[in-house]
């Protein structure tokens, strides 16, 4: 059998399908990931097309109805099809995720560069208040700024994207550090390219792979976020079908009357978070084998 | 070392008059404020009697004014008064802390108790289907949101026993207790339970590797000896540091947690008071969790050279 690294030196020549079945074979926890990420994706995009009830419309007469054929996952005590609202729900639950974590890591990206490149004082500052925001676990950061900002679907995106803030900047700063220190760098200066041509061209490209592990470690945790604070009710406010919301509305006594109101919610956030979860453990392997486990 | 932890000691007063400044800030960049809310429900609006009970509360002073007397309060044991409910905002903070910190204590030891073992087994059978099998469940448990948990338990106790182990405040003996809390515990440790087993599997992995666990192994030490007095001693080690992450991982759980079961610890407290723009409440407790969070950080990096003779901080 062929080595590892035989292996895959043979894959950059093999075509698109055979690589994919390598990496699933190889990772079949991370494909499974990927698998839950493409459906939940796929649910956002064509919510309307594979739903049969509006989200949002109310029938007084379903109310607290138990699942059925027809509302296979019942539907709440407005009478809204609970189905509908957990597809719709990704929507809501993706923009946040999404939005956040490409946010956060956006400012993260220039922080962090910024940072690691300059040195000096601009190193401390920003030393300084990443410590400043991380010593505050992130719920109560999200709580206090999404209390302060107002309910919002942008609220609550900016809310969850700033405490996610200093982690990436941590992370591109010490690449940052450690690239600029290598012989190609300096070859660079040398032909005369610009400080900030070297930065955007050669050390950021050199850390995207542990960006990519981040975020994907980051997605999971905004969505959980998003979850905890509409369940709190200072998240995302009606009438997009929340999740987390979801479950609040439902909450302590329909545990009692109407266990399908607690249920399909709850599993739907675990099945999103999973899935960005098991996709990112297995791009850490592939990506930053260093951190291998 | 000396040198050393004063410079630590004097980062750590530094972030928390940070954090002090950022939470004092963020509170008051948006219009509207206790007393708008007051008049909003009450639905009358009375501009001279809203000037009256801002002045009363102190909103109408300068921003900087009302800080450094917060500041200045805070050093003297005085946190000012609660809005709502108008006592002093210590007597309303302290009762509630022993509440939050059973619940929390309870949870670490589960979690350590869970998390541990089983991180252990799923290193030393490391590619067999238990590990998979335990791996799926860790993973699980971190995705799975402690509130939601919380209600999937209740929801079995209803099933079974048909009534939910809700908080009271009469005292039962001290098992009654115990039970009442291990629930919730249970809830929020289960997610730290699968941050400790995913820190002990690959901390374990990575002793394993090392030249004195194969010395070991040819000097014919059982495989027992191996992985249970060679490798698992030093493969902990890291685990501690978790402790420190835990704090801050725990606090979120428990925000959720004392929600869902209705306890009135100050995790739930916390959510209140956001929700009523009680100021001095909101802004003691953040200063008090950053205070935990860092302090536990504090203890946690010096936990760990005592433990570790390799490790010297300078």
């Amino acid at each position: 059998m062929a080595s590892l690294a035989e292996r895959r030196v043979d894959l950059a020549r093999e075509g698109f399908w055979s690589r994919t079945g390598f990496l699933i074979r190889r990772y079949p926890l991370g494909a499974a990931g990927a698998l839950i990420m493409v459906v939940f994706v796929l649910s956002a995009a064509f919510a309307p097309w594979i739903t049969e009830f509006d989200p949002l419309s109310t029938n007084s007469r379903l109310s607290l109805a138990p699942p059925s054929l027809e509302h296979w996952m019942g539907a709440d005590f407005m009478g809204r099809d609970i189905y509908s609202r957990i597809v719709y729900g990704a929507r809501v639950s993706l923009a946040v995720g999404v939005g956040s974590t490409a946010l956060g890591c956006a400012i993260g990206v220039v922080v962090g560069l910024l940072s690691g490149y300059l040195g000096g004082w601009v190193d401390l500052a920003v030393q300084r208040v990443s410590d400043i925001l991380q010593a505050l676990p992130l719920l109560v950061l999200a709580l206090v700024m999404s209390a302060s900002l107002g309910p919002s679907l942008r609220n609550t995106i900016i809310a969850i994207s700033i405490p996610l803030i200093p982690y990436a900047a941590r992370v591109i700063r010490a690449n940052t550090l450690a690239v600029r220190e290598l012989a190609f760098v300096e070859a660079a200066r040398a032909v005369g390219m610009s400080e900030l041509r070297i930065a955007v061209r050669h050390v950021l490209p050199n850390t995207i792979a542990p960006l990519i592990v981040l975020a994907t470690a980051q997605l999971g945790s905004a969505i959980l976020t998003e979850a905890s604070l509409s369940f709190l009710g200072l998240g995302v406010p009606e009438p997009y079908p929340s999740w987390g919301r979801m479950l609040s509305e439902s909450a302590a006594e329909y545990v009692r009357t109407a266990p399908w109101l607690v249920i399909f919610p709850g599993l739907a956030i675990s099945l999103a978070v999973f899935g960005t979860n098991l996709l990112g453990d297995a791009l850490r392997d592939v990506l930053d084998p260093r951190q291998r486990a | 070392m000396g040198s050393y932890l004063i410079r630590r000691l004097g980062l750590m007063v530094l972030t928390l008059c940070g954090i002090s400044v950022v939470i004092f800030v963020l509170l008051r960049l948006v219009p509207g404020n206790i007393v708008d809310i007051l008049f909003d429900s009450a639905g009358m609006v009375n501009p001279a009697e809203k000037v009256k009970i801002e002045q009363e509360l102190g909103l109408d002073r300068p921003i900087v004014v009302q800080y450094v007397s917060w500041i200045d309060g805070l050093a003297h044991g005085d946190l000012g008064y609660s809005y709502v409910s108008e006592k002093p905002a210590l007597d309303e903070i302290l009762p509630r802390i022993p509440i939050t910190a059973r619940l929390a204590g309870l949870a670490l030891v589960f979690s350590v108790v869970i998390g541990v073992p089983f991180g252990v087994i799923s290193a030393v059978r490391q590619n067999t289907a238990l590990d998979y099998v335990l791996r799926v469940v860790s993973l699980s448990g971190l995705s799975m949101p402690s509130f939601w948990l919380g209600l999937l338990i209740l929801m079995w106790f209803v099933a079974q026993f048909g009534s939910l182990p809700i908080y009271t405040n009469t005292p039962g003996t001290f098992w009654d207790t115990l039970l009442l809390y291990s629930v919730p515990a249970a809830a929020v440790g289960f997610r730290s339970s699968a941050l400790i087993m995913r820190l002990t599997r690959s901390s374990m992995l990575e002793v394993m590797r090392q030249d004195y666990i194969r010395t070991a192994r040819a000097k014919c030490a059982s495989e027992r000896a191996v992985n249970y007095h060679h490798a698992l001693r030093n493969a902990v080690l890291p685990v501690v540091t978790v402790i420190g992450i835990e704090a801050a991982f725990l606090i979120g759980g428990l925000i959720v947690t004392e929600t869902v079961f209705n306890i009135p610890g100050v995790a739930r407290f916390l959510v209140e008071a956001i929700r009523w723009r009680d100021y001095p409440i909101v802004q003691n407790l953040v200063m008090f969790i950053a205070i935990v969070v860092v302090v536990v950080n504090f203890l946690v990096d010096m936990l760990y050279a005592v433990l570790d003779p390799r490790i010297r901080y300078s």
